[in-house]
């Protein structure tokens, strides 16, 4: 009950000292329309509405990933810039419950990318929303934010030593768009990038977005995100007291 | 048996230097530290900057484990019972950062009591008094980043104190802060002392320490120089004097030459504006025209001798570790 409050709190305060911050906001607002209408421009000469359809979703989880990622790898250097990372780490709730609702928190700002993009497409350039399975398209979502946001909160607390981090981030981040498939198929990249997709719960997330709402079984996709996703944040967990405990011993969470 | 206690703690940084050719260098921040502090007292530690102070208490607050040696607060060892020693404790760190900014004062606050478990129940009443303890009331709903430092200090003590740790650690709490802020802040310092809390202060300020602590232990070069209480300190230099001489001009084969006079204990120098202020300690002789004397050449102002302050003794035992 208690870590239940913890995570609920630090979700809505973090929420808030993001929300505050007008630049972030605006970026916040206009950088899904970017890859909406990227990915609308790369399929239009399709002229196929499924296409038109696929393309919006794939660029929808884009929102998602670069809202987590980015952040994700930065989030303790902010911590740190402000000088509250020494205190996060001196206190005596687990350090993984302390850094969850920031993920969480990112990931939420991506709920609001993947509406955005939705919407930017049904209103800019007229793509029809029919879904096919709208109940688990509804449960998709969720689910690809939740898993996402567990790898986000897996990478910053992998993180959490390095003071030039947010640059990990950075460089994942347009490398996952093709990995996981949100542009382009997986079907048409080299073999040897599979393997690497089937580690990283977005690739099943993305399908199962897609599968609900252009037909197909999501359920084996969506499944495989989850499971990904109690995965990253067991071992987040298992992680996270390991990493503050070299902190500690090598002096990494200085302030500067 | 000692609430805080640290048995020969050690610190060492590794650190790297150059860019293509790199070095790793081992920096010695704490070197043998031992320490104890009594139940509801106010221990002060005292020491230049890159002393060890900040390093011991971090080490002590469980943020640093320990090159070797023990440390326990409570009891319980920091490194072994870092969770039991967290619940127990307080810190507070001097300077503007480690707040949320563009969180309300009130925010900030809930938000610590959350990740230091104070009961629902009860947070509101804690922040409210708390609040009202530091001063802030009616303040509280105000964005941190509207707020001064003295007002950014005084909310880093209310956060310090949210789960009425017997324990509090203050990392140089005055520092930045105007006159009457600080002035504030000693009020505050005394009345935990005074409700029965045991406070572990680091600070730059002799009259501060002097002022507040219980004891004292120099801090110089990561060793304990000297610990005692204020008077026992200032007792190692009261049979000296201190001459100050205003100087313009004053190079340092000739601050050389006037630490060599027999019966000098130490000689500093403060820049003011184009003078500079000759602080010499000698071991109780009349020793101003010898001083004067090797002075010549140099433009001298106003000329003073004085007793000896707790700030003397300090300089002194820094100047001879």
């Amino acid at each position: 009950m208690r870590t239940a409050r913890l995570l609920v709190v630090g979700w809505v305060l973090q929420l808030k000292t993001m929300m505050r911050s007008a630049f972030n906001g605006a970026l916040s607002v206009v950088w899904p329309l970017f890859f909406a209408t990227t990915a609308f421009f790369m399929y239009r000469a399709g002229r196929d509405e499924h296409t038109l359809l696929y393309a919006s979703l794939g660029a929808s989880v884009m929102g998602i990933w670069s809202a987590t990622s980015t952040s994700a790898s930065s989030v303790l250097q902010r911590e740190r810039r402000h000088g509250t990372l020494e205190l996060l780490a001196g206190e005596p709730t687990n350090f993984a419950f302390v850094l969850l609702p920031i993920s969480i928190a990112m990931s939420t700002v991506g709920l609001y990318s993947m509406v955005a993009t939705l919407l930017w497409g049904r209103l800019v350039f007229g793509i029809d929303m029919h879904l096919v399975h709208p109940l688990l398209f509804v449960l998709a979502i969720p689910v690809t934010i939740a898993s996402v946001g567990a790898l986000g909160f897996l990478l910053s607390v992998a993180c959490a030593r390095y003071r030039s981090a947010w640059a990990l981030g950075n460089s994942l981040e347009y490398p996952v768009w093709l990995i996981c498939g949100f542009l382009v198929p997986l079907a048409l990249l080299p073999s040897w990038v599979g393997p690497i997709s089937w580690l990283l719960a977005p690739t099943f997330g993305v399908r199962a977005i897609r599968e609900a709402a252009l037909g197909g079984a999501p359920l084996d996709d969506l499944l495989a995100c989850a499971s990904l996703g109690i995965a990253y944040f067991a071992v987040g967990i298992l992680l996270a007291e390991t990493v503050l405990r070299m902190a500690r011993k090598t002096a990494a969470l200085q302030l500067s | 048996m000692a609430v805080i206690e640290a048995l020969d703690l050690r610190r060492t940084y590794k650190t790297s230097t150059g860019t293509f050719r790199r070095r790793s260098l081992e920096v010695e921040a704490v070197r043998g530290v031992t320490l104890g502090v009594e139940e509801g007292k106010l221990f002060g530690l005292l020491g230049p900057n890159g002393a060890g102070k900040t390093t011991t208490i971090k080490m002590l607050i469980t943020l640093l484990i320990p090159t070797a040696g023990t440390a326990s607060v409570l009891g319980y060892d920091v490194v072994k019972d870092a969770r039991e020693v967290r619940k127990r404790i307080g810190y507070v760190f001097g300077g503007d950062r480690g707040l949320y900014d563009r969180l309300s004062g009130q925010d900030n606050l809930r938000y610590f009591a959350e990740l230091y478990a104070v009961p629902p129940r009860e947070q509101r009443a804690r922040i409210a008094e708390l609040l009202e303890l530091v001063g802030l009331a009616g303040r509280e709903k105000e964005r941190v980043e509207g707020y001064s430092r003295g007002m950014r200090q005084r909310l880093h003590i209310a956060r310090g104190l949210l789960h009425d740790p017997p324990v509090v650690f203050l990392d140089e709490p005055t520092i930045g802060v105007d006159p009457v802020g600080a002035r504030e802040l000693r009020t505050m310092i005394a009345q935990l002392v005074a409700a029965g809390k045991t406070v572990l202060l680091t600070t730059h300020y002799m009259f501060e320490a002097d002022q507040l602590c219980d004891r004292i232990a120099v801090i110089s070069e990561g060793t304990i120089v000297a610990e005692g209480t204020p008077a026992e300190l200032k007792a190692n230099v009261s049979d000296g004097r201190v001459v100050e001489i205003e100087v313009f001009g004053v190079d340092d084969p000739t601050v050389e030459r006037l630490r060599r006079i027999e019966g000098v204990r130490s000689v500093g120098v403060e820049q003011r504006e184009q003078a500079q202020l000759l602080v010499a300690q000698t071991d109780g002789r009349e020793l101003t025209h010898a001083l004067l004397a090797q002075l010549d050449g140099a433009q001298v102002g106003r000329v003073s001798a004085r007793e000896p302050s707790l700030e003397d003794a300090y300089v002194a035992l820094v100047r001879e570790s």
